[in-house]
């Protein structure tokens, strides 16, 4: 059954193997620059660019690059493609390229990245690999986004800027801060766990 | 006299872990025990003042010169792979007590964003050569500080009762949170 195992390829980056709950990469990213919803999302999209392509380019190209310096040669590849993301940003959108800094340039060194070039894209198919990208991508995108929309939330009473609490609300700067960041993502990794586990509690009973 | 601002900020105010979120990956896996993560500190600390003193050089003698600052991030992370490696060849063999005390913790160093991000925050700074070091070398210290302090706190938590939900990750990010908060009372030392 190809059809359903490559669902399953796709669907695990979701929840199952999500890269921020639970393989806890890319942290630096996740943590700094999901203070708007805005920025989470340009994150997510930015990463995502990054990962799809590189993750293409190295299955493609995984016969020829000799063992000993493979990993010198994803490097270069996403390098290169974060480049691309990073001279784009900065060109069409530069409040936002200013707003996110050098975390964009620092997706070179988002260990999902490499993590994936290494562990899937250089051992599976281009297709196969190109499926994996997309499916973690998108369950990264989802978490920065949820991250950034209750950080957003509660520091300053808005979502993407627009005002949704009332007047009467008193926004939580410190959720704006770096420990509000801190603190958010454990209460919702911990809430992942916890749902993880009645989940498979349900399961077995 | 704004050396010393420079160097005391790096460390406690704008700390690299608390407030840039850079070095995050070891700061939540080397972070057991206190001397792995003395080590892993010294380490980092030293790679960071190495990194300064060869990044600068490369992008205010060569990129900008020749009007290729987009080459950065290509240059600065092949820059800091090789350094890494060759650190690890000479640690090898001029010294192996060393090599033991913090030889696993090298090859890490090269993914550690703080690296990377020191690079790139002073290129973004414009800060000097001197400034630079100081940077570099502030933050590696800060590093450290973060590091040896999480893992004083998670060697006390191994005998403390936590919620279920909480264990390992997220009461780890907790602790940082309050840690950052703690952190975050020092901002008012400079102004």
């Amino acid at each position: 059954m190809p059809d359903n195992s490559l669902r399953k390829e796709f669907v695990k980056g979701l929840w199952a193997e999500n890269p921020v709950s639970r393989q806890l990469l890319g942290m630096c990213s996740t943590l700094a620059v999901t203070n708007a919803v805005v920025n989470g999302l340009a994150m997510g999209l930015a990463v995502a660019f990054v990962l799809i392509l590189s993750s293409l380019f190295v299955s493609l190209i995984r016969k020829i690059i000799p063992n000993q310096v493979r990993i010198a040669s994803y490097i270069v590849i996403i390098a290169s493609f974060v480049t691309i993301a990073d001279r784009f940003m900065a060109a069409y959108f530069p409040p936002l390229s200013k707003a996110l800094g050098p975390y964009v340039p620092l997706i070179v060194v988002n260990c999902i990245i490499l993590g994936r070039a290494e562990a899937f894209a250089s051992r599976n198919s281009a297709g196969r690999s190109l499926i994996d990208a997309l499916g973690m991508s998108l369950g990264y995108t989802i978490a920065l986004v949820i991250l950034s929309a209750i950080r957003e939330l509660l520091g300053s009473g808005t979502l993407l800027g627009r005002p949704v609490l009332g007047a009467w609300f008193e926004p939580w700067v410190i959720m704006l801060l770096p420990p509000g960041a801190f603190l958010t993502l454990g209460i919702l990794i911990a809430a992942a766990f916890a749902i993880e586990r009645k989940a498979r509690r349900r399961r077995s009973a | 006299m704004n050396l010393v601002l420079l160097f005391v900020s790096a460390v406690l105010i704008n700390n690299f872990v608390l407030h840039y979120f850079l070095g995050i990956c070891p700061f939540l896996g080397v972070s057991k025990k206190v001397d792995a993560a003395l080590s892993m500190g010294v380490a980092v600390t030293f790679v960071l003042a190495l990194t300064a003193v060869v990044t600068w050089p490369i992008n205010h003698w060569l990129l900008i010169p020749y009007g290729m600052p987009y080459l950065q991030i290509v240059s600065f992370i092949l820059v800091i792979a090789s350094l890494v490696q060759l650190v690890e060849m000479f640690v090898r063999k001029t010294s192996p007590p060393l090599y033991q005390a913090m030889g696993i913790y090298l090859p890490l160093i090269t993914v550690n964003c703080a690296i990377m991000g020191l690079a790139l925050l002073a290129s973004l700074k414009e800060y000097g050569f001197a400034e630079t070091v100081v940077f570099g070398v502030g933050a590696g210290i800060g590093f450290t500080l973060a590091i040896v302090l999480m893992a004083a706190i998670r060697e006390r938590l191994e005998l403390a009762d936590v919620p279920w939900p909480l264990r390992g990750a997220p009461i780890a990010l907790i602790v940082a949170g309050i840690m950052a908060l703690a952190f975050l009372g020092f901002s008012g030392m400079i102004k």
